[in-house]
């Protein structure tokens, strides 16, 4: 099984090429068979990955699986899993099949989109599994395309400019990272991240340079660290989304379709979160030690900001984007306080909020299905029709507030927990945050679920079907499951996570003395 | 002695005579009824030529008292030539033929002008060099207004002459200052008398040299030419000239100042960085505004122009070779394009309104899908090949020192990513118009898909092109 994790990026490309080769026609049938090809494929990918799972060993802090080939320019395909990565690979392969289910109900154009989701999920996965710079860069943009075309193909009303914005908006936050990692290359004459092979000190354990310059009259200190780090940051602020560079979400969200949304809300943000555990932490700690306090405001702000912005919105979709805006604001803040708990918060609370903002678009999307509009105001009383519903949409309502018991909580708990030790004034205004997201998400249920049913429309909806439930269920599960029992996923990522620490403590310990040193010798 | 020097420039001897002996040959016969079969005999001697240049002895020749030099960036470039060349001959006989532009001369101007090509990527001297470019200017002039019927064709003919001998003209200017202070005009004189220090009229020299090839490459501030005649040209020759001629001129480019002015690179390199930022910014920004696909792609060319030249900006054999490499990278897609655009046709009437792509992914799947490969790949997003392109000439200007140069060239990328998405837009998320016709020849669908699935497949090893063009870039630097 030495290529289990190419076997596991590349089978849903598989699908896909089956899909495109030998499907002819655009009939019920054959839309009924490209749904079908694209979950099995989706499920299977699923199963493989799952051997991924069960054979990794958390103990190991290394990467594992790992797989090495040459390719052009000194660079190498190499693929590997850590305990940061390799929950993130079943986050994604556990929420493509439902994603898949989700878009049952679309009738144009069906082949083009199970194809276009079968290669976004290669692409994901490689992200995640990467362990070469231009691989990652490969992976980490390519999933552009696709995502470009599912907004664009079979967005709402303004699909346009969402798609146009999504990608540029992206784009020029990675081109600048495209120019890091040259440079990276440059200085450390290898792309090879970790898992190198003998003789290459990979860029984990590579030293940048990190001595202060000035750059039009500005000291720049933590020098050539810091410029990477920003590239970096340009980077994963824009994919996260970090306040200030948050506004192509919502557009983004409300005009994707459902399917479109759960994964960006789901799987696209935590390549964000994923890159800066993975080379803006490890790779740059000088760099992270001079711009962290940045971050953990931009996140306590990010936090209170959209908080507020989410209670004023109209459109159920645009809600839960400014939300996931706040939820990512926690993440942000866990990492970069460099801590235990800050970073098992933020992966935790990453995983969490695949699963939870994930089930809060599905919820979306079910009443879309069958009123075709997202205006809060549209709806109300939903509870009388939709008993189902309403139960569904209530536990992920509170688990996204964070209610203990649930996932949500976890995450943020740990986060605040985690940065609480490094800046309490960041940890105070963010945990207004967490009152925050209680108002707008009780009051989008109230809204939309509570009350008489008094409007015309509503009288005939139905409630969920099968197919319907089948794609919660699996959630729910989750949901509840890392509520309660938070170790699953802890003993997985601890191991891993405290290496990392160790690491970036053991960086920023030998660069305090040596700057007191060279300012004492001034 | 002669017959030594015959023996280097032979491959170029033999399409000139070939060239002649069929301009002959067709006045003496049918004349436009043997254009067809020409074209694709030139077609074939091209090919051929390419594989006896690219199988041929692998070390550096130099012939006619080191005017004329056949190495290894020489048989790089003249290879790319040839196959682009006939490419483009093979993709435009069956348009040309249906508009009654098809006439004998036409594949046989390619054929001098590709001579011309031939000669200028090897030049070893500042007369040979202009001999080389103005006989790939004035068949170029020619065929620009090869639709002599129409007014744009014509306006495109004198517009690009007009130009062109502006051009050449300052350039010969320079070439008389470069031999009025280095004393001579072979290459190998002028880099002793540039070896440390240059003289301020060699320097003048430099910059006018620099102002005529930056013309002939279409790059900014010299690029005003290219969208009317790329507009006004009928669009295969269109297609020629976004290809071959770019690569000869930039392999000239390159070749005069490594091989001339090698030692004051830091001279030179200061106009190619500038020529290469103001060409990305400025074909990226002009562009956004086009409507009409052929103007798209001349500001497209010049944005790609900007690219390859921070390659050379480089001023390392690494540079070179990522110039190269961007320089067929940017053949390929723009082949491709160019095969999608001449199968643009509404009734049998040629089109090229980029409106008119509306929604056309939902009547050609496959071509739209190829299209729309081609246009990330220009767009430089991977994992398409044109991504690497940019990755080598990124690489290499960073490493030459050139930091901003970088930071400004992905600044611009992303700004023409905007009009390739914009044609991606058109085809897919359009709404229904009256149809573009269905179909087209089989000759322009292999090339559009061909050039679509390289675009995917390079990702692989690029096709094995980067150690050739390693070693291209060696011979040249060294």
């Amino acid at each position: 099984m030495g290529n289990l994790l190419s076997l596991t990026t590349f089978f849903p490309l598989l699908g896909a090429a089956i899909l495109a080769l030998f499907l002819r026609g655009d009939d019920a049938a054959a839309q009924s068979n490209a749904k079908w090809v694209a979950l099995a494929t989706t499920v299977a990918t699923f199963i493989i990955s799952l051997f991924i799972l069960f054979g990794f060993d958390p103990q190991d802090t290394g990467f594992q699986f790992v797989e090495d080939r040459d390719w052009l320019l000194g660079l190498s395909y190499r693929m590997g899993v850590d305990g940061i990565s390799v929950l993130f690979v079943m986050l994604t392969t556990f929420l493509m099949p439902l994603t898949i289910a989700a878009c049952w109900n679309v009738t144009h154009r069906v082949k083009d989109y199970m194809i276009a989701f079968l290669v976004l999920e290669t692409l994901m996965l490689g992200v995640f599994m990467a362990l070469d710079l231009v691989l990652f860069y490969l992976f980490f943009e390519g999933g552009l395309i696709p995502m470009f075309l599912i907004i664009g193909i079979w967005g709402g009303k303004d699909r346009i400019y969402a798609s146009f914005k999504f990608f540029l908006y992206t784009f020029l936050g990675s081109v600048l990272m495209l120019v890091a990692m040259v440079v990276m290359f440059s200085q450390s004459g290898t792309t090879c991240i970790g898992a190198c092979p003998e003789g290459v000190t990979g860029l984990l354990g590579y030293n940048f340079a990190s001595e202060t310059f000035p750059l039009f009259g500005i000291q720049i200190v933590g020098g050539l660290q810091t410029m990477l780090w920003l590239a970096f940051f340009a980077s994963f602020a824009v994919k996260m989304p970090m306040w200030p560079v948050h506004t192509w979400l919502p557009d983004a969200h409300v005009q994707a379709p459902t399917a479109g949304s759960v994964v960006l809300a789901a799987i696209l943000l935590k390549m964000g979160g994923y890159g800066f555990l993975r080379f803006s932490l490890p790779m740059f700690p000088i760099g992270t030690d001079v711009m962290a306090p940045l971050v953990l405001w931009l996140s306590a702000i990010a936090i209170v900001y959209t908080s507020l912005v989410a209670l004023v919105q109209a459109d159920m979709k645009k809600l839960i984007a400014y939300s996931s805006v706040a939820h990512m604001g926690f993440v942000t803040m866990g990492i970069f306080a460099v801590n235990q708990q800050g970073i098992d918060g933020a992966i935790f609370q990453m995983l969490s909020h695949g699963f939870i903002s994930g089930a809060l678009f599905l919820c979306v999307g079910v009443i879309y299905d069958r009123m075709h509009t997202r205006e809060i105001d549209a709806y109300g009383g939903l509870v009388n029709r939709m008993p189902a519903y309403a139960l569904i949409f209530m536990l992920f309502t509170m688990a996204n507030v964070g209610l203990p018991g649930t996932s949500g909580f976890v995450g943020e708990f740990l986060t605040l927990m985690g940065v609480f030790q490094v800046n309490t004034w960041v940890a105070a205004v963010a945990a207004t945050g967490v009152i925050l997201s209680a108002a707008y998400a009780l009051w989008l249920y109230r809204r939309v679920v509570m009350g008489d049913l008094i409007k015309e429309s509503l009288k005939s909806i139905t409630d969920m079907t099968g197919r319907e439930r089948a794609i919660f269920a699996p959630l729910v599960v989750m949901t509840i499951l890392l509520g309660v029992y938070p170790s699953l996923v802890t003993d997985i990522i601890g191991p891993s996570v405290e290496n990392l620490i160790s690491n970036v403590e053991t960086a920023q310990a030998a660069y305090e003395p040596a700057t007191q040193i060279a300012e004492i010798q001034e | 002695m002669i017959s030594a020097d015959i023996q280097v420039a032979l491959p170029e001897l033999v399409i000139a005579v070939y060239a002649m002996l069929g301009l002959i040959g067709a006045v003496y016969t049918g004349k436009d009824k043997v254009a067809g079969a020409l074209v694709w005999a030139t077609a074939a001697v091209f090919l051929a030529c390419a594989v006896w240049i690219g199988y041929g002895p692998d070390e550096t020749r130099v012939a006619f008292g080191g005017s004329f030099i056949d190495d290894g960036f020489a048989r790089f470039s003249k290879v790319v030539i040839l196959v682009s060349a006939a490419l483009v001959l093979v993709m435009s006989q069956e348009y040309m033929a249906r508009r009654d532009l098809l006439r004998f001369e036409y594949p046989m101007l390619v054929a001098l002008a590709s001579v011309g090509m031939m000669v200028m990527v090897s030049a070893g001297d500042l007369i040979v060099l202009y001999m080389g470019l103005e006989l790939q200017s004035l068949a170029l002039y020619v065929v620009a207004s090869l639709r002599r019927d129409s007014v744009k064709s014509t306006e495109a003919g004198l517009k690009y002459f007009v130009l062109g001998a502006l051009s050449s003209g300052l350039l010969l200017y320079g070439a008389s200052l470069t031999y009025g202070f280095a004393g001579t005009t072979l290459f190998s004189g002028i880099i002793e008398a540039a070896s440390t220090e240059v003289p301020l009229g060699l320097l003048f020299g430099l910059v006018f040299l620099s102002a005529g090839f930056a013309f002939k490459v279409s790059a900014a501030p010299f690029h005003m030419w290219t969208p009317d005649v790329y507009e006004g040209a009928p669009t295969p020759v269109t297609a020629f000239f976004a290809t071959a001629p770019k690569m000869a001129a930039m392999g000239l480019f390159a070749r005069v100042m490594f091989d001339a002015f090698g030692g004051v690179t830091g001279d030179w390199q200061q106009i190619v960085a500038f020529l290469s930022v103001v060409s990305m910014f400025l074909g990226a920004i002009a562009a956004i505004g086009q409507t009409n696909i052929k103007r798209l792609m001349a500001y497209s060319s010049i944005t790609h122009m900007g690219f390859a030249l921070m390659g050379l900006a480089a001023g390392t054999a690494f540079g070179v070779q990522a110039m190269l490499v961007y320089m067929v990278i940017y053949i390929v897609m723009n082949v491709g394009t160019f095969a999608f655009i001449l199968s643009m046709e509404k009734d049998g009437r040629p089109v090229t309104d980029i409106d008119a792509l509306h929604n056309y992914s939902a009547r050609e799947p496959l071509k739209a899908l190829a299209l729309l490969v081609l246009m990330f790949a220009l767009a430089g997003v991977p994992p398409l090949v044109g991504f690497f392109g940019k990755f080598y000439v990124l690489r290499a200007a960073y490493d030459g020192g050139l930091a901003w140069l970088a930071v400004a060239g992905v600044i611009a990328s992303v700004i023409a990513a905007f009009y390739y998405l914009r044609i991606v837009y058109y085809m897919y998320f359009g709404e229904e118009r009256e149809a573009l016709d269905k179909g087209g020849n089989a000759v322009l669908w292999t090339l559009l898909v061909g050039s679509a699935a390289v675009m995917v497949l390079g990702v692989v090893n690029l096709f094995g092109i980067e150690p050739l063009a390693a070693a291209a870039a060696e011979t040249l630097v060294n």
